[in-house]
């Protein structure tokens, strides 16, 4: 592991570029939000950007690029109910019986996509 | 505790700290039964403690049952004990019955089902089925127990606080938990206590049961009790911070003024609670916020959670029906597959507690399909532990008894589970008393009965001393028929169309006329289930002082614990455990005994 | 009585025990705030209309800077204590926490800045959400400062009584940290920007 210290001292520089690539990224997160993009490209956009960042902080700074099989079971089950969480509660909100009232409960522009 | 562990011979420790372990300070009354750091003391106040939630919140049920079979009497005896605001006169009032009901569920769940299976005996034993000296984590362990006895002591202060307990039920579905005056607010407190204890514990039982387990003990040879466990820490672990986060969510609602959970257009009793502007104004919250999200995130953990409940009751009905048919277990493998199954698959079911919620047919279908999927690794249990009776040399112990009454009792609250997973005929038993006697099967006949069964089974290893077999048989025998008579009329009742939650027993409709008389009988079955816990209760605490003595394993069982000590001292085991074989060689043809214990190098 | 591997690394699973319990810890933690991006994407996906606008960019962007800055500053802390270099250790250690002391000052005047103009939690959904979340995430920036405080005092000791034990909390107190700063990387954009 990283417990040897030629690796930490080469590990060392790793760390501070990853520091200023997070700096920088956060930087273009900002300046695109200027371009004021549709809101779907404008969320995949800062999603992705916001993923990368995550992940080089994850698996540099958290050491998670070389972590063990218990570690990264228990992250692949968590991720997997994380998914869960996030997304079906919203699809069951899109799929109901009936017609919920457009006006309420609806993103605007989309009224048209629930007739059926 | 007077025996001295001799020192275990951990590689690698630091030699300075090696050095400190050789003293025994002598721990002060204090540090040793209050706020200690030995699991196994640990293990007894969370069993003691959960045991005495378990009282109190029957006792709240008892009353509940006389409001329904004689709806509007006053309470005998105790009924000029609550004032005004909750019995005038000893009647009890709807608000009181609301609070009797919503409490009932909060207290049995959280304060007494679940610490007393998971803290009570995932704590004592666990460590000791492993052969480990401790938990990874004795001050983490602590502290959990703590954490839980403060929000046991909130739950408990809301009933004396004004306005009184919650009374939304268990649920606390807003907009009403939301709008109500009374102790939801203490409720959510309380939640947050619970939450955060248990998750404490959580992390501390999959540490140690990955990284503390004895030489010798790999994964296919552990007791079926420590899988369950470790399954069901995995459950605690990652479903109940969504409830975290509603409750943060819906005390927010409630302190804070805003509407997470309030949609917009909310008139209560002709008073406006939201505006339709989205935005708050002197008169009215802001709204826009969603009541069926609560459902969402409660539903995600309380799913998980009714397995956290049966679970580590399998473990313990896994290892009494081993020791008591003299057998190994049928099909340990596809115990282990199907338990690990069943955890994964009931974060993904959640939602067939919400088909009523105008969900459309395809999000239905998914959770339909899921959830009979799901009662595939559970009949896989069931069926394993039936099997394992076949060609038994039976011991009809007392723990045997619940053990074995676990098995068809389980099975009824299983099947009748299956048309409330299937939307068409939820339709129709949705929030009836069918799903009253279809969940209380599971829990009071179910897990209860095995946790009943763990008492009598480990109390000699905690105490040294065996419980009494007669008040043991009068205890089962009286609760195995009065439990019955109070569950299974439930059925009749909720497929009759009477709801839940009707504090007249469902005397305001018509269509119930012919059920309300099952009113009386439940109660009298409830009546006398209390009455037979004394037998129970006696016997646990004269047994301390005057059962009879007995040494390291009276049941001459095969797993890890019965090897130490009974009561293990500090540090459990006299020398290091090491394992030699698996959990269940009973009756090994060609051996002189009918069990080879996993600590004995040579087979008898 | 010892117990094992709370210090050296279990064989067959190359973890010492504080190692797992943390990252479990953290699982938990990926849960709770899950849920409450999952709140999010219900409640504003179930809106008529959205606020824009209505947050600090510019302190946002800085509050970004500042915290992954102190996740540069954390890990450092961690490998000057590999290199044994205790007094770069400290001084790491100890801007970490400055950095987070300097966040909450912000996250302080942001609030005050809301408040002053009747824009708090009740306010509407949106503001609701803010408060909520960036209030739970300060909540977690607290709690790592208390250890990195107790870290940086009492619990230096153990640097000279155990220094490998004291070595695995720091490692620990940075996973810890870096998953803060993790949740406010999606905070912000979420947040701020969209």
């Amino acid at each position: 592991m990283h417990s040897d210290s030629a690796d930490v001292q080469k590990s060392i520089r790793t760390y501070l570029m990853v520091g200023a690539a997070l700096f920088v990224f956060t930087g273009i997160t900002v300046a695109v939000n200027r371009l004021q993009l549709a809101i779907p490209a404008a969320i995949t956009v800062a999603l992705l950007i916001a993923t990368f960042k995550g992940s080089m902080v994850a698996s540099i700074f958290m050491h998670l690029s070389h972590e063990k099989k218990w570690i990264y079971g228990a992250l692949i089950l968590t991720a997997v109910f994380f998914v869960f969480l996030l997304f079906v509660p919203l699809f069951t909100t899109m799929d109901t019986i009936g017609h919920p009232n457009p006006s309420q409960t609806m993103v605007p522009g989309a009224e048209h996509a629930m007739e059926h | 505790m007077d025996n001295v562990a001799s020192h275990g011979t951990t590689t690698g420790a630091h030699a300075a700290h090696a050095h400190e372990q050789h003293e025994h300070v002598e721990l002060g009354f204090w540090r040793k039964y209050i706020f200690s750091q030995d699991h196994k003391v640990i293990g007894i106040q969370y069993a003691i403690t959960g045991l005495l939630f378990l009282l109190f919140g029957f006792s709240l049920m008892m009353m509940m049952r006389w409001q329904l079979a004689y709806p509007g009497a006053p309470i005998p005896l105790i009924g000029n004990l609550f004032g005004a605001d909750k019995a005038p006169g000893g009647i009890m009032l709807p608000e009181f019955y609301n609070m009797l009901g919503a409490m009932h569920g909060t207290i049995m769940v959280f304060l007494g089902v679940v610490p007393l299976a998971v803290g009570g005996f995932g704590n004592f034993v666990m460590p000791l089925q492993i052969g480990a000296p401790d938990m990874a984590f004795p001050k983490l362990n602590m502290a959990s127990y703590w954490v839980y006895f403060c929000g046991g002591v909130t739950m408990l202060t809301s009933f004396f606080l004004p306005g009184g307990a919650a009374q939304s039920g268990w649920t606390s579905y807003p907009p009403l938990a939301v709008i109500n005056q009374g102790g939801q607010t203490m409720w959510l407190i309380g939640m947050v206590f619970l939450i955060t204890s248990s998750l404490l514990g959580s992390v501390n039982f999959i540490v140690t049961i990955v990284q503390l387990r004895a030489k010798g003990l790999s994964w296919m040879r552990l007791p079926f009790f420590v899988w369950a466990q470790f399954v069901t820490s995995f459950l605690l672990l990652l479903a109940f911070p969504p409830l975290e986060a509603a409750g943060i969510l819906q005390l927010m609602d409630k302190v804070a003024g805003t509407s997470f959970f309030l949609p917009s257009g909310l008139v209560v009793a002709n008073r406006v609670v939201t505006g339709l502007s989205g935005v708050s104004t002197d008169a009215a919250r802001a709204g826009g916020g969603n009541p069926i999200l609560w459902q969402h995130l409660f539903w995600f953990l309380a799913h998980p959670e009714v397995y956290v409940l049966i679970l580590p009751a399998m473990g313990i009905v896994g290892e009494i029906i081993a020791n008591n048919t003299r057998k190994p277990l049928w099909g340990y493998r596809a115990l282990v597959y199907a338990v690990g199954f069943l955890g994964f698959m009931s974060f993904i079911v959640w939602a067939h507690h919400m088909f009523m919620t105008g969900m459309g047919t395809t999000m239905s279908a998914f959770f339909q399909t899921t959830t009979m999927i799901i009662s595939v690794p559970s009949v896989v249990i069931l069926t394993a532990f039936l099997l394992s009776l076949w060609g038994a040399s039976m011991r009809f112990t007392t723990p045997m008894l619940f053990a074995l009454a676990f098995l068809p009792m389980f099975g009824i609250g299983g099947l009748t589970g299956l048309p409330l997973g299937l939307a068409p005929s939820d339709i129709h038993l949705h929030d009836t008393y069918y799903v009253i006697g279809h969940f209380h099967y599971v829990v009071a006949p179910g897990t209860i009965f095995a946790l009943f069964a763990g008492i009598y089974y480990w109390f000699p290893k905690a105490t040294g001393k065996k419980m009494n077999d007669l008040l043991g048989q009068i205890h089962f025998w009286g609760s195995f028929i009065c439990i019955n008579v109070v569950f299974m009329p439930m059925f009749i009742q909720g497929l009759g169309g009477m709801n839940r939650r009707m504090y007249d027993g469902g005397a305001l409709y018509q269509h119930n006329a012919a059920l309300l008389k099952w009113n009386v009988v439940i109660g009298f079955g409830a009546w006398g289930l209390g009455l037979f816990q004394l037998p129970f209760i006696i016997n646990f605490f004269s047994s301390i002082k005057w059962g009879k003595a007995v040494d390291r394993n009276p049941w001459e069982a095969t797993t890890l614990e019965w090897s130490a000590p009974s009561p293990p001292g500090h540090g459990n085991f006299l020398s290091e455990p090491v394992v030699y074989r698996g959990p269940y060689e009973y009756s090994v043809p060609g051996a002189a005994k009918d069990f080879s214990p996993q600590f004995e190098p040579e087979r008898a | 009585m010892q117990i094992p591997y709370t210090v050296e690394a279990r064989p067959d699973t190359g973890l010492h025990n504080g190692k797992l319990g943390i990252w479990l810890f953290l699982a938990s933690e990926v849960m709770l705030f899950g849920a409450l991006f999952s709140a999010y994407i219900i409640l504003r996906t179930g809106s008529v209309e959205w606020p824009h606008g209505e947050l600090n960019i510019w302190l946002g962007m800085a509050n970004t800077f500042i915290l992954i800055g102190s996740s540069v500053t954390m890990v450092m802390a961690w490998a000057s204590l590999k290199l044994k270099n205790w007094a770069k250790h400290r001084l790491y250690l100890f801007l970490t926490a400055a950095l987070a002391l300097v966040f909450l000052v912000n996250k302080y005047f942001e609030y005050s800045e809301h408040f002053s103009k009747g824009e708090g939690p009740w306010h509407n959904t949106f503001f609701g959400l803010y408060f909520t979340l960036t209030g739970l995430h300060g909540l977690h920036i607290i709690g790592g400062v208390i250890v990195m405080l107790y870290l940086l005092g009492p619990g230096a000791k153990m640097w000279e009584k155990n220094p490998d034990q004291f070595a695995n909390r720091i490692e620990i107190t940075g996973l810890y940290w870096h998953f803060v700063d993790l949740v406010w990387i999606f905070l912000f954009p979420v947040l701020y920007l969209l």
